[in-house]
């Protein structure tokens, strides 16, 4: 597979360059929002979604910043944009299916300060993506996220029903066990380099 | 309101966010730096320190401004006051070492999602004067570089076999490459958390027999 | 939802100050930034210079002095703000006598671009070193292009003839599994770090199969300018 054609950008996000397990992005709802799948999985989903809508805005942007030669707004353009792709997605979903804004609404505005969307639109402009490439990217970051945090989830939902010392019960636990799934997730670390 | 109009500043101003309130080992706030740059002690160091000028100068400067900024759109001006100073800060860092820069990359620009950074915009610095928030952020950002340092050395020196590139043991030491891998940075961190909840529950212990004596 | 409520509890704030308000915010950033990015732009360029020209020492050996030249399509000129072409840097020895030409190269590799400096020399029509200016690699495997000696000893002699058309390379610069180098023109991968391998290799093979075809007929001008 050839490093810059979609197929190993989607995969190489998901798997081997997994944005919470192996670039540390959005690790606060990684943590925060673990406890259940069926909350985990909304949340995730969210993510994707907006990830999705940003990439493309930032693609747009970062043209325009490009072409006006003023690269140095870059982040507060994309801060920005980001916060309006948050609202609008809020907004249209709240009009457009009411049932998917109960399920993911009171997500959306966590999203905002999730920094895997300003990472997601800082990396693909570092590495001058166009804009098919941009969007796989943003669709395997969003599906490694969700992947992430149900793999998290799932662990945790059944470590409650085992015994562990107290001193244990609290993020370190969440951490280790993070630690361990980004240490078998390394597993992918090969994958489209073989021959 | 008289908490609030309370403007002395005393050695607790400065204080909590190095133990009582650490941004990391407490709040567990601004995770992904904590854990992506942690790589090696000079990462960390300047990584807390890029974070540190962050929040003392959007701290002054939100507190500066905060009888003029309405409350709606509070959020909106404090992410772009802090924007601007993390542009600011690359843009140093840049002029400072391309070596170091390079090193950090994406990460200097990711100080602007650090929730520690808004939080404390929202929490301290809107409420306070300048100078008390400055003296606060300041021990929130020596907080947050000393968890940094804290994970930066450790992984270091059992990763790469160095400090600030320094080697440590000679030519026979086999790195232990797990450590300065995204791995590494999660296991150490929960282990640094794992000691201080022990640590932690130590001392409360021997309070707790002594209630029950009394 | 909340900024609703938000509204409905103050109604005191009149929008022209909100106005005013985010429009004197953005003039203190802007202003701020602007201030910012001239003042460090001199130190930036000068750190970049120097990066490159301690680049540009190790992939040409021996070298002392170099020369910053622009190639276009008009042939070559000396380097100036707002030429418009290829950027190469000609290194020369203490007594001017012309030693190599170094160019950059990038191709995507597995965290994100590479971006490295090579050297070319005329007379042995081989690239002589390779510098990695700028990646993100994998710690501890990835990076080993930067470091790992057998790695780089694969650019001591590299072989980058031109066919004879002069038109392409004689035998395109591949990258090889780890241990079955056999050719010149082969780069030997690192066990572990395939695709950063392959990713120099792919960077050297694109940039020289454009460049050296429009370089070689100009070497005699780059000779008589370190005279």
């Amino acid at each position: 597979m050839q490093a810059d054609s979609l197929s190993f950008i989607f995969l190489n996000t998901v798997l081997a360059n997994n944005f919470v397990l192996a670039m540390f992005l959005g690790l606060c709802p990684f943590l925060g929002v673990s406890g259940k799948l069926s909350t985990a999985i909304p949340m995730g989903l969210a993510t994707l979604f907006v990830m999705l809508v940003s990439s493309v805005s930032a693609y747009g942007v970062n043209l325009l910043l490009v072409a006006l030669d003023i690269e140095f707004l870059r982040l507060i353009a994309y801060i920005a944009i980001i916060a309006s792709a948050v609202q609008l997605v809020e907004m249209s979903l709240k009009k457009y299916s009411p049932a998917l804004f109960r399920s993911l609404g009171i997500f959306l505005p966590l999203i905002t300060t999730n920094c895997a969307i300003l990472g997601l639109a800082l990396f693909q402009t570092f590495r001058d993506y166009n804009f098919a490439q941009s969007v796989t990217y943003a669709l395997g970051a969003g599906t490694g996220f969700i992947l992430a945090i149900a793999l998290m989830a799932g662990l945790r939902e059944k470590l409650v029903l085992s015994k562990l010392p107290t001193v244990t019960q609290g993020a370190a636990l969440s951490l280790m066990l993070g630690g361990l799934l980004s240490l078998s997730f390394m597993g992918f670390a090969g994958l489209g380099g073989a021959h | 309101m008289s908490r609030r109009t309370d403007n002395r500043i005393t050695w607790e101003t400065f204080s909590e966010g190095l133990w009582k309130e650490n941004p990391v080992f407490v709040m567990l706030l601004g995770m992904c730096p904590v854990l992506a740059v942690t790589n090696s002690a000079i990462n960390a160091l300047a990584m807390g320190l890029a974070t540190t000028f962050v929040l003392v100068a959007s701290g002054a400067l939100v507190s500066l401004l905060r009888s003029f900024i309405p409350k709606q759109v509070r959020i909106a001006t404090y992410i772009v006051i802090i924007a601007t100073f993390v542009t600011m800060v690359d843009y140093v860092i840049q002029a400072i070492s391309l070596d170091l820069y390079n090193a950090l990359g994406a990460f200097i620009q990711l100080i602007v999602v650090n929730c520690i950074i808004l939080g404390r915009a929202e929490a301290y610095a809107s409420k306070h004067r300048p100078l008390k928030s400055i003296v606060n952020a300041l021990g929130m950002g020596t907080g947050f570089t000393f968890a940094l340092l804290c994970l930066g050395v450790v992984r270091e020196v059992l990763g790469s076999g160095s400090l600030f590139g320094i080697s440590l043991f000679g030519d026979h030491f086999q790195p232990w490459v797990v450590m300065v891998l995204p791995a590494g940075g999660f296991i150490v961190l929960g282990a640094w958390l794992l000691l201080f909840d022990w640590l932690k529950q130590r001392q409360a212990l021997p309070q707790e027999e002594k209630a029950h004596a009394g | 939802m909340n900024t609703e409520s938000a509204q409905v509890q103050q109604p005191s704030t009149p929008a022209s100050h909100i106005i005013a308000v985010l429009t004197g915010i953005a003039m203190i950033s802007g202003f701020l930034v602007v201030l910012t990015s001239q003042l460090t732009a001199p130190f930036i360029a000068e750190n970049q210079r120097i990066a490159i020209e301690a680049a540009v020492t190790r992939v040409i050996p021996g070298s002392v002095s170099h020369k910053e030249f622009i190639l276009s399509d008009d042939g070559l000129k000396p380097a100036e703000k707002g030429a418009e072409g290829q950027r190469i840097y000609a290194g020369y020895d203490a007594s001017g006598k012309l030693l190599g030409v170094a160019a950059k190269a990038a191709a995507q590799g597995y965290g994100g671009m590479i971006y490295l400096l090579y050297g070319y020399d005329p007379a042995c029509e081989c690239i002589r070193g390779i510098k990695v200016l700028k990646m993100a690699e994998t710690p501890g495997l990835g990076d080993k292009i930067i470091k790992d000696p057998d790695f780089q000893a694969n650019f001591d002699r590299l072989d980058a003839r031109l066919d004879p058309s002069h038109m392409a390379l004689l035998h395109p610069i591949v990258t090889v599994k780890h241990g079955s180098k056999k050719e010149a023109w082969e780069v030997d991968a690192i066990s572990g770090a395939t695709i950063s391998s392959k990713a120099v290799g792919k960077a050297l093979n694109r940039s020289a199969q454009s460049l050296l075809p429009r370089l070689l007929p100009l070497i005699g001008e780059l000779e008589v300018a370190g005279k």
